[in-house]
C-alpha cells in the first residue's frame, strides 16, 4: 500500500485528483489545498500508526461553507473524503484515502459563543477539548468529556468517536454533552441536528458514527458546573482480585464515584520506570477512586469508600490533600500507555469492555492467555464501567512477535464478547476493528445500522471502509452521480 | 391489502393472540382492522413478516398512554400490542444494568429494581406507560435535569424491522462505541422506524434520602432568578422545575447527612420563603392540565418569555424543556395563535414548540410540528427503514410516511 502511494506521487497525481485539486484551489483560495507529497505524508496516519496511507489531497477549510463546497466537489468527481481533527484517534478512523481528499479541521478552532446562563458553548470542530474548559473555567464550568488526549484532541473528533474519559462513569460520554451539531451532509447540504428538536434524533446516531455520516462544522456543547469539592484516594492491594472486590463493594454500596481506575503490577512497573510516580511498593494492583460533588455529600461517601477499600484488603491508602497531590496520584495512571514503551519496544493498546462483575474471570483468562502464548499483557482499566485497556507487549524486531501479539489482542476481544461485552468502549471501530464487528453483531444487525448510512450517504463517499466490514448496497441512489473511480481497475487499495 | 380474514389466518399462524380490532381501539379515530399481541420476539418477528408480505400498515401499541400523541395514522391495518411482551429479561444489579421487554410497564420495572436498591432514572409522567412506549416517545420528567432522557439511559435495543428482521444495537455494557447507536435513533421515533421489542438500560442506585425545596414566585423575573441561582450553584440538584402557576421546586438526592445542609443552601439560593419538605409539591412530574399539550424546547434564558407567553398551565425543567396546556374547549384559533406566539418567542432562543395531543378541531387547525430542520434527511432515513411506508405512516413529523 505504501509503495503504491509513493508510486502515484512519483508519477504525478491521478488526473481526476489533479483536476479536483485545481477546482478545490479555486474554491478555497489561499494556502488551503495541499498536494505536495512531503506535506501530504504528515497526514498519513492517526494515533493508530500501523495503518498508513498518504492522502490524495489535503484541504484546510476555515468555514462550514468551505467544507460544504469541498464535499460537493468530491461528490461531483466521485472521490471519497475523510474528515480529520487532531489525528489522535486510536482506531484508524481518520486514516486517509490515497484516492481521496482529507478534510482537516485545524483551521476551524474558534469558540463562537459562551452562554453561561444556558450552560452551553458553541465551538468549531477543530477546537481542542481542553480549550473549551479553559474558556469557561473562570465561570465555574467545564466541558465534561475528558479523554486522556484532551490536551490535543478536537471536539469534532470527540463527537465522531463519542469519546469518554475516566470521569464518564459519572458524567457520561460526549453524546450526553452535545446539544446540537451543524453538519455538512454527504450531499453537501448544511443542516442542524439537535438533541431536542422535532423529528428523529439524528444527532443521537451522528455522535459516535466515526465521521461516516457527515462532517460536523459547529457544535453546541453542554457545560457542566464544576463540583464543589473533589476527593481522591489511591489504594494499594496485593492482587487484582482484592482490588476488584473493593470496586464491587463501592458500587454495591450505592456510591457513584466520578472515577474508579485500576492498574496491575506490570503497568505500575512501567509507570514507575517512566514517571516515577512512587506508588506503594509491592502492590499487585492500585485503585484510584475519585468522588466529586457537594462537600457534605462527598465527605460522607468518601469515608465509606476508604473503609470499603480497607475491608477488601488495601494495605496502603493515600488521600490527596490538595490538587498537587491529586495530580501525583493521577500521574502514573495518565502516563500508563506511553510508559509501557519503557518496558517493551512495541505494544498494542486494546480497548474492550466487559460487564464489571465479570472482571475477575476475564482477568484470570487474560493471565492464562498471556502465560500460554508467552506474550506479556499489562492491564490498565476503567474499573467502574468494565472498560479494559490491556496493553499487549511485543518486540517488533523479533520475527512473528507482532503476529502473536495481534492474536492475543484478538483473543482478548473474543473474551469480552463471550462475557457479553463490547469490542470497543471508547476508541471506536475505525479500520482497526471493522473485521471484529461480525463477532459482536449479526449480519442483520450490521445491515440495519447501515440503513442509517444509506439514508445519509447513499453514494458511500463519506469516510468509506470504516466501522463496517462490508458496505451495504444502498439501492437506487437518487440525485447522486458518481464519476469513474479514480483508481478503477488499477488496484484494490483497502 | 388482503382481506382481513386471510390476514387474520396468516397472523394466527405465527402469533398466539390475534383478533379483529374493536371500534374503540382506534388510533386517533383510525380503527385497526386487526390486533396482534405477540408474546415473544419470535412471534413479533413473525407478525411483522406477515404484515410485510401482506402489505399491512402497522402501528405499535404499548400502555396506550400516548397513543393519542402525534397525528392519526394514514392507515392502520394492524395494531401490534406489546402487552404480552412484558418479561424482565435480566437484572444484573452488580453491573447496574437491566434488560426488559418492550411491553413491561415502567412502574413494574421500578418495583423490581427497587428490591435491590436501584432505579431507572426516568420519571413516569403518565402511569401505565411501558418501556417501549417510553423510548418511542422519549418520555422523561423532572429527573432529566441530572440524568437526561431515554437517549442517555438506553444502552441496548432490539427491534423488529418493517421486513420482520430482528436487529440489535448497543449491548449490555454502559460503555460501548461499537457500531451506530440505534438506541438513540429510536428514542422519540414514535413507532415509525421499527417495532421496539427489548431494551437494556443503565441504572442508578436509589438515593438514600431526598428533599424538595420549593418557593412561590411572583412573575417571570422572579422565577428566572430563582432558577438561575440554583442552576449555577454546586448543590447538584437532581431536578429543577417550574410548576405553573408560580412555583419553583428543586429536588435534591443523596446521603442523609449531606442532604439537610444542601437543602438549607438551596433554600437560601431560591430566596423568598422557600420551604424544605420530604414530599414532592403538587403537580410535580405531571403534565399541565388541559386537553391540548404543547411540548416546548426553551433554554433557561427563555423561561421569562415562555411564562409571559404561555399563561399559567406551564411546567418547565432546568434542562431547557417544558410543557404548556390548553383547557378543554379552547377555540382552534386560540391554539393557533398561542402556538405561533410560542414559536416566535422561543425561536429567538433557538427553541421551539410541538403539539403532542389536542382535540380534533385544534389538531386540524394547527401545524403540530412547526419547522423541522433536516426533514429531508429524516425522510431518507425513514425510507431506508420503511421503504413501503407501512410503519405508523403519517403519525410523525412532516407527515412522514
Ligand atoms: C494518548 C491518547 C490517549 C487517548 N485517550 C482516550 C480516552 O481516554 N478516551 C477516548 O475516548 N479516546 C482516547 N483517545 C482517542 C482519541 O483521542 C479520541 O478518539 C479523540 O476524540 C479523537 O479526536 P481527534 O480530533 O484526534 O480526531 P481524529 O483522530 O482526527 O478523528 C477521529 C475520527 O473522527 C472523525 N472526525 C474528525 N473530525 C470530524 C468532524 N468535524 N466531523 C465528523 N467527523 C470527524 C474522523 O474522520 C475519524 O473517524 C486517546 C488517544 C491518544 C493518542
Amino acid at each position: 500500500m505504501r509503495m503504491l502511494s509513493e508510486l502515484e506521487d512519483g508519477e504525478g497525481m491521478d488526473s481526476v485528483l489533479r483536476t479536483l485539486a485545481r477546482d478545490l484551489d479555486v474554491l478555497l483560495g489561499g494556502d488551503r489545498v495541499i498536494t505536495d507529497p512531503v506535506r501530504l505524508r504528515t497526514y498519513e496516519c492517526d494515533g493508530l500508526t500501523n495503518h498508513r496511507a498518504t492522502p490524495g489531497i489535503v484541504v484546510l477549510p476555515d468555514s462550514a461553507e468551505q467544507v460544504a463546497g469541498v464535499v460537493r466537489e468530491c461528490v461531483r468527481a466521485g472521490v471519497p473524503y475523510v474528515a480529520r481533527g487532531s489525528g489522535t484517534g486510536l482506531s484508524g478512523g481518520a486514516l486517509p484515502r490515497t484516492d481521496g481528499v482529507l478534510i482537516v479541521t485545524s483551521r476551524m478552532r474558534r469558540i463562537l459563543e459562551i452562554d453561561i446562563p444556558n450552560q452551553r458553548a458553541v465551538v468549531e470542530p477543530g477546537v481542542i477539548n481542553l480549550d473549551v474548559t479553559r474558556a469557561v473555567r473562570a465561570d465555574g464550568y467545564y466541558f465534561a468529556p475528558d479523554p486522556s488526549s484532551q490536551q490535543i484532541c478536537s471536539v469534532g473528533g470527540n463527537v465522531a468517536e463519542n469519546s469518554g474519559g475516566a470521569h464518564c462513569l459519572k458524567y457520561g460520554f460526549t453524546a450526553h454533552h452535545v446539544l446540537a451539531c451543524e453538519v455538512v451532509t454527504p450531499d453537501g447540504e448544511i443542516v442542524e441536528l439537535a438533541a431536542d428538536g422535532p423529528g428523529y434524533d439524528l444527532l443521537g446516531v451522528f455522535v459516535g458514527a466515526e465521521g461516516t455520516l457527515g462532517i460536523t462544522t459547529k457544535i453546541t456543547v453542554r457545560l457542566t458546573r464544576v463540583p464543589q469539592t473533589v476527593q481522591t484516594l489511591l489504594a494499594a492491594f496485593e492482587s487484582i482480585e482484592a482490588g476488584g472486590r473493593a470496586v464491587s463493594a463501592i458500587i454495591g454500596a450505592g456510591v457513584v464515584p466520578a472515577a474508579i481506575e485500576m492498574m496491575d503490577a506490570l503497568s505500575i512497573e512501567a509507570a514507575e520506570a517512566a514517571v516515577n510516580c512512587a506508588y506503594p511498593p509491592g502492590a499487585g494492583a492500585v485503585l484510584i477512586v475519585e468522588l466529586d460533588g457537594p462537600e457534605p455529600e462527598v465527605a460522607a461517601q468518601f469515608a465509606d469508600v476508604e473503609r470499603l477499600c480497607r475491608d477488601a484488603g488495601a494495605f496502603e491508602i493515600r488521600i490527596a490533600a490538595d490538587d498537587a497531590e491529586r495530580a501525583l496520584i493521577w500521574k502514573g495512571r495518565k502516563s500508563a500507555f506511553a510508559a509501557v514503551g519503557r518496558i517493551s519496544p512495541a505494544y498494542i493498546v486494546q480497548d474492550g469492555v466487559i460487564p464489571r462483575t465479570a472482571l475477575p474471570q476475564v482477568l484470570a483468562r487474560i493471565d492464562a492467555l498471556s502465560a500460554e502464548s508467552g506474550v506479556r499483557v499489562a492491564n490498565v482499566f476503567h474499573a467502574g464501567d468494565g472498560n479494559l485497556h490491556p496493553l499487549v507487549l511485543f518486540d517488533d524486531a523479533e520475527p512473528g512477535a507482532a503476529e502473536r501479539a495481534e492474536e492475543v489482542s484478538g483473543a482478548i476481544l473474543d473474551l469480552c464478547i463471550e462475557h457479553g461485552g463490547s469490542i470497543t468502549g471508547e476508541h471506536g471501530v475505525g479500520v482497526d476493528k471493522a473485521r471484529y464487528m461480525p463477532r459482536m453483531f449479526t449480519e442483520a444487525d450490521l445491515d440495519t445500522m447501515q440503513m442509517v448510512r444509506c439514508g445519509f450517504d447513499p453514494g458511500g463517499l463519506c469516510n468509506p471502509g470504516k466501522v463496517f466490514p462490508t458496505p451495504r448496497l444502498c439501492g437506487e441512489v437518487p440525485g447522486v452521480r458518481k464519476g469513474p473511480h479514480p483508481f478503477e481497475g488499477k488496484a484494490d487499495l483497502f | 391489502m388482503a382481506t382481513s380474514a386471510k390476514a387474520l389466518d396468516a397472523l394466527a399462524a405465527v402469533c398466539g393472540d390475534v383478533r379483529p380490532g374493536e371500534p374503540e381501539e382506534g388510533v386517533l379515530g383510525v380503527e385497526p382492522a386487526l390486533v396482534a399481541a405477540p408474546s415473544s420476539v419470535d412471534e413479533a418477528a413473525g407478525v411483522m413478516r406477515v404484515a410485510a408480505a401482506l402489505g399491512l400498515a402497522v402501528v405499535p401499541r404499548g400502555g396506550e398512554t400516548r397513543l393519542d400523541w402525534g397525528a392519526p395514522p394514514a392507515r392502520c391495518d394492524l395494531l401490534v400490542d406489546t402487552r404480552r411482551l412484558d418479561a424482565l429479561l435480566e437484572h444484573t444489579s452488580g453491573d447496574l444494568v437491566v434488560s426488559a421487554q418492550a411491553g413491561m410497564p415502567m412502574e413494574r420495572l421500578a418495583e423490581v429494581l427497587a428490591e435491590r436498591g436501584q432505579r431507572l432514572a426516568l420519571d413516569v409522567p403518565l402511569p401505565g406507560s411501558t418501556v417501549g412506549g417510553t423510548i418511542a416517545t422519549a418520555a422523561a420528567g423532572p429527573l432529566r435535569t441530572l440524568y437526561g432522557t431515554p437517549r442517555n439511559l438506553v444502552i441496548g435495543l432490539t427491534i423488529v424491522r418493517a421486513d420482520g428482521q430482528v436487529a440489535r444495537s448497543g449491548g449490555k455494557v454502559v460503555k460501548n462505541v461499537a457500531g451506530y447507536d440505534l438506541g438513540r435513533l429510536f428514542c422519540g421515533s414514535f413507532g415509525t422506524l421499527g417495532l421496539i421489542v427489548e431494551a437494556t438500560f443503565r441504572l442508578h442506585p436509589v438515593p438514600a434520602a431526598r428533599a424538595w425545596v420549593t418557593r412561590d414566585v411572583d412573575g417571570p423575573k422572579q422565577a428566572y432568578e430563582a432558577v438561575q441561582a440554583v442552576l449555577h450553584s454546586p448543590v447538584a440538584a437532581s431536578a429543577v422545575e417550574y410548576i405553573g402557576p408560580g412555583k419553583v421546586a428543586v429536588l435534591l438526592e443523596g446521603v442523609p447527612d449531606g442532604l439537610s445542609l444542601r437543602a438549607r443552601t438551596t433554600a437560601g439560593l431560591l430566596g423568598g420563603d422557600a420551604e424544605i419538605g420530604g414530599d414532592p409539591p403538587a403537580g410535580w412530574g405531571r403534565y399541565p392540565d388541559g386537553t391540548t399539550l404543547i411540548d416546548v424546547t426553551a433554554p433557561p434564558t427563555a423561561l421569562p418569555d415562555l411564562l409571559a407567553t404561555a399563561g399559567t398551565a406551564v411546567t418547565w425543567n432546568g434542562d431547557g424543556h417544558g410543557h404548556v396546556g390548553l383547557p378543554a374547549g379552547s377555540p382552534p384559533d386560540v391554539a393557533v395563535r398561542l402556538l405561533g406566539a410560542l414559536r416566535d418567542v422561543l425561536g429567538a432562543h433557538r427553541g421551539g414548540a410541538v403539539v403532542r395531543y389536542a382535540p380534533e378541531d385544534v389538531r386540524e387547525a394547527v401545524d403540530a410540528w412547526g419547522p423541522v430542520p433536516a426533514l429531508a434527511l429524516m425522510r431518507r432515513v425513514k425510507d431506508q427503514f420503511d421503504p413501503d411506508h407501512r410503519l405508523s405512516p403519517g403519525r410523525f413529523v412532516g407527515g412522514i410516511r
